[in-house]
């Protein structure tokens, strides 16, 4: 069995090891918010929050999650409490098929909690590691700065 | 009176029932054989129905893609989805709401000129009745087909038409559990496919018990022909048994392909067939040549690569295979299964679900064969196979390579008095059922299978293939255009979006700057000298003032503009765009402004959406991307090697929707490809002073041309 934080409350996963976390997400705890793109580390569709930092899933096993807080876009918040990017977001129209939300929102979530006032450029570098094929970029940046503005404007 | 031309979507799906519904709760239930691939047609589609049947958007229920319960439309593909599906439900709603206020009529004994219909409830001179489209429903004729006789609200009066509706499928996807890959039905299996890395090969005998010990689990083997796939009960375990698989399989035989120094340039020495299609000329003068210009311009293969791999889940239950897919066509799609597998088409159903980004003719349909295989050894169980990265980038349909070349004679003034174009490219059209085929990957790896013939490309009546945008639309003298249609390219080709008008917009636009160059002439003038199309006009004059054009600063430097024009099959939207760069060694995209008349826009921040997108995708296409391939198969299997355009290098976007709501709606999902890819071609020539000609505009090939 292995123990760890998930969105706020102790789970424990009857897996192995090696089993990565993605698969744990999306298998045993039925989690699906939390996308496989490439299982190489190389677009950002599987991105969580591990204390805090955006860090891929699809290679992380599980054996390193032990005892550590993960956060997903379900611990991000719903339909009917939306986390301020999630509101940004859907107020930009910001996305086409939308495959890369989930990744695209771990990372901003991660940045804005460093940084509350990013610049574009800032945003484009911490989304460095997060592909979208369908150009939204830019409308993402938008949203991404919007939400940051409301965070600060509700602190 | 004669009874208008009706678009085929309503002529092949005549009746309204089969396209709209009025269910319990005041929900509207509207049907569509088009899909969402992400382009928010959905919510275009329920603005149409809500516009003319006058019912709020929030009330519907939308019913895409399914053989069992949804309108036949052929693909979600061309841009055509507005004009064929939501021209056939804004009939099919019209017409029902007329029907709807006779019958009221007759109850409240008044002309229905007197009646309205408010959120789908019927006023009389304004004043609320008793009656709305659920009570009325069982009195209204839901079966006779609609004539299209119906008159439609006018644009002063919409309220839902040009509005910017929120999209209806962006909550699911931002808050998660609405993908394809998401369903998790009962009794499910996961399975992982292999596929031939190259055509014909053979695949050597594989251990099934050594590929459970490695991966640590019950799996299982399944075999057919040179198809094979590995299945268990969870994703990790079917996971660890492909990597366990691929390392065992041995291939061998079929064609291996060698190393070539250039895809495009490769296409010239294959078997084609060759035709010749003369356009009259638009402008006949008697003036002389006096000078000859030409021009080659390439397009290397290029890859769907969408973030999200190709995923299909099959049931078959012993009789009856039903298949989740996110497919363009689950009809061709039906079919093509019904023949991969050998039963009747009646004993297969095909839904669409959501998947991840779709920009033509993906591993949807293969991925959907492999489910149906593996489902078809293991009755009873639903069946998973989601592709790998690797495969997503390797074993897909590929946009074609193409080479153009243009030739120009001028006069005196720098205008042309001839002109020729060839271009060379593989078929642009091999999706299931085109040439009779299912064209589905592991068929042709079964047992028994005969290889498939060379593909025809897409018929000239649906706009082209390799010829897609071939034919400029300038005033010239008769253009000569000759199309070598390459019987086997080294990949598998496709549809992919715009088909051959990425490349041939590339050439056209790129060339059209060069004979501007020649006659010493400012690009933006050259080419309105030669148009006398007034909506063409219009898009160009309109992205001038957007971008500042006459007040640009002068190329060189590193810095450079480019503006091009098309109007996307020569009957979509028109599209005109600047391009600013800057260029430190290699392309660094800054801005680009785009002018689009697509006539009656239904959701103008749906349509700047998909405009954008399209310059951004097609910006990655013309700087980044090429496929390339060897012996061991295609060799840009990983996105490090095919690496497309990052959020640090995305250019700002501004787009300007300057049509009229008066003209008819026109497709635009493809339309900002070719013109795109050209403007940043001409902003590179700006820049530099010299021409690249050959895409991707890679600092490589930058370095190359400097040097001369």
């Amino acid at each position: 069995m292995i123990a760890f934080t998930l969105n706020r409350r102790p789970v424990t996963v009857d897996a192995t090891e090696e089993t990565t976390l993605l698969q744990a997400l999306r298998g045993p705890l039925g989690l699906l918010a939390t996308r496989f793109g490439c299982g190489g580390e190389a677009c950002g569709a599987c991105m969580v929050l591990l204390d805090g930092t955006a860090t891929r899933s699809c290679t992380l096993a599980l054996s390193r999650v032990v005892g550590r807080a993960v956060v997903t876009v379900e611990g991000l918040g719903t339909a009917v409490a939306p986390h301020p990017l999630q509101t940004a977001l859907l107020a930009e129209q910001a996305g086409q098929c939308g495959y890369c939300l989930s990744g695209i929102q771990i990372a901003a979530a991660a940045l804005l909690g460093r940084n509350p006032d990013p610049s574009r450029a800032e945003i484009a570098d911490a989304l460095a590691g997060n592909l979208c094929r369908c150009g939204a970029q830019n409308r993402m940046l938008r949203a991404i700065a919007a939400a940051g503005a409301a965070m600060r404007s509700a602190a | 009176m004669n009874a208008p031309m009706l678009p085929q979507s309503l002529r092949d799906n005549p009746r309204p029932g089969q396209w709209i519904a009025f269910e319990p709760d005041r929900r509207v239930r509207l049907a569509t054989g088009k899909v969402e691939l992400g382009q928010g047609v959905l919510t275009a589609l329920i603005q149409i129905a809500a516009e003319e049947l006058g019912v709020d958007p929030s009330r519907f229920r939308i019913v895409s893609g399914d053989t069992d319960a949804a309108p036949e439309e052929g693909f979600t593909a061309g841009s055509q989805s507005i004009e064929a599906s939501g021209g056939s439900i804004r009939l099919v709603a019209a017409e029902l709401r007329a029907r709807f206020l006779s019958a009221a009529a007759l109850r409240l004994n008044c002309a229905p000129a007197a009646l309205d219909v408010v959120d789908g409830a019927i006023v009389q001179d304004g004043t609320a009745t008793a009656l709305d489209y659920w009570t009325l429903a069982p009195a209204v004729d839901f079966d006779t087909p609609a004539t299209g006789t119906a008159p439609l609200r006018a644009p002063d009066s919409f309220r839902y038409i040009g509005k910017a509706l929120a999209r209806v499928d962006l909550p699911g996807k931002l808050f998660g559990g609405w993908f394809i890959h998401d369903l998790r039905p009962e009794r499910l299996l996961h399975a992982r496919s292999l596929h031939r890395p190259w055509p014909g090969a053979a695949l050597a005998p594989l251990d099934e018990a050594a590929i459970a010990r490695a991966a640590g689990g019950d799996v299982t083997l399944f075999r057919s022909g040179d198809f094979a796939a590995v299945v268990a009960a969870t994703e990790a375990l079917t996971e660890r048994a492909l990597e366990a698989a691929e390392a065992r399989a041995r291939w061998s035989g079929g064609t291996p392909r060698a190393i070539v120094p250039s895809e495009p340039l490769a296409l010239l020495d294959a078997e084609a067939t060759k035709r010749t299609l003369d356009v009259p000329a638009a402008r006949v003068d008697a003036a002389t040549a006096v000078a000859r210009v030409t021009a080659r311009y390439l397009r290397p293969y290029l890859a769907h690569a969408s973030i999200g791999p190709s995923v299909a889940l099959a049931l078959w239950d012993g009789a009856h295979l039903t298949v989740e897919t996110h497919s363009q066509g689950v009809g061709m799609l039906r079919v093509a299964l019904a023949q991969a597998l050998e039963v009747p088409l009646t004993a297969v159903s095909v839904r669409h679900r959501p998947g991840a980004g779709c920009y033509g003719h993906n591993g949807a349909d293969d991925v959907a064969l492999d489910a149906a295989l593996v489902a078809r050894a293991h009755s009873g169980h639903w069946v998973r196979v989601q592709w790998t990265r690797a495969q997503e980038l390797s074993v897909v349909p590929f946009g074609s390579a193409m080479v153009v070349d243009l030739a120009a004679e001028l006069d005196a003034a720098g205008r042309p008095v001839g002109w020729a174009m060839g271009v060379t490219s593989g078929t642009h059209g091999q999706r299931p059922g085109h040439n009779g085929r299912t064209n589905l990957l592991a068929a042709e790896a079964l047992p028994g299978a005969t290889p498939t013939p060379p593909a025809p490309d897409v018929p000239d009546a649906a706009g082209f293939g390799g010829l897609r945008n071939a034919i400029a639309l300038y005033d010239l003298p008769e253009q000569r255009i000759t199309h070598h249609l390459v019987a086997r390219p080294r990949l598998r080709t496709s549809s992919m979006r715009g088909l051959g008008a990425h490349g041939n917009v590339f050439a056209l636009e790129s060339f059209i700057d060069e004979l501007a160059l020649h006659a010493g002439a400012d690009p933006l003038a050259y080419r309105l000298g030669l148009l006398s199309d007034a909506r063409a006009r219009r898009v160009l004059e309109a992205v001038a003032g957007m971008s500042g054009w006459e007040a640009r600063p002068a190329g060189g430097e590193g810095t450079g503009w480019g503006i091009a024009f098309s109007r996307y099959k020569n009957r979509a939207a028109y599209v005109a765009l600047v391009a600013e760069i800057a260029v430190d060694q290699a392309i660094v995209l800054r801005r680009v402004w785009c002018a689009v008349d697509a006539g009656l826009i239904i959701n103008p921040d749906g349509a700047a959406n998909q405009i954008e997108g399209g310059v951004i995708q097609a910006a990655s296409w013309t700087v980044k991307e090429q496929v390339r391939v060897g012996p061991e198969g295609v060799e840009t299997n990983g996105w490090e090697r095919y690496p497309i355009l990052t959020f640090a290098e995305v250019p700002e976007v501004t787009v300007r929707l300057v049509g009229e709501a008066t003209d008819p709606p026109l497709g635009l999902g493809e339309v900002a490809l070719g013109p795109t890819a050209a403007a940043i071609g001409n902003a590179l020539a700006d820049a530099l002073g010299v021409r690249v000609r050959e895409m991707p505009l890679t600092r490589e090939r930058i370095a190359a041309v400097l040097v001369g």
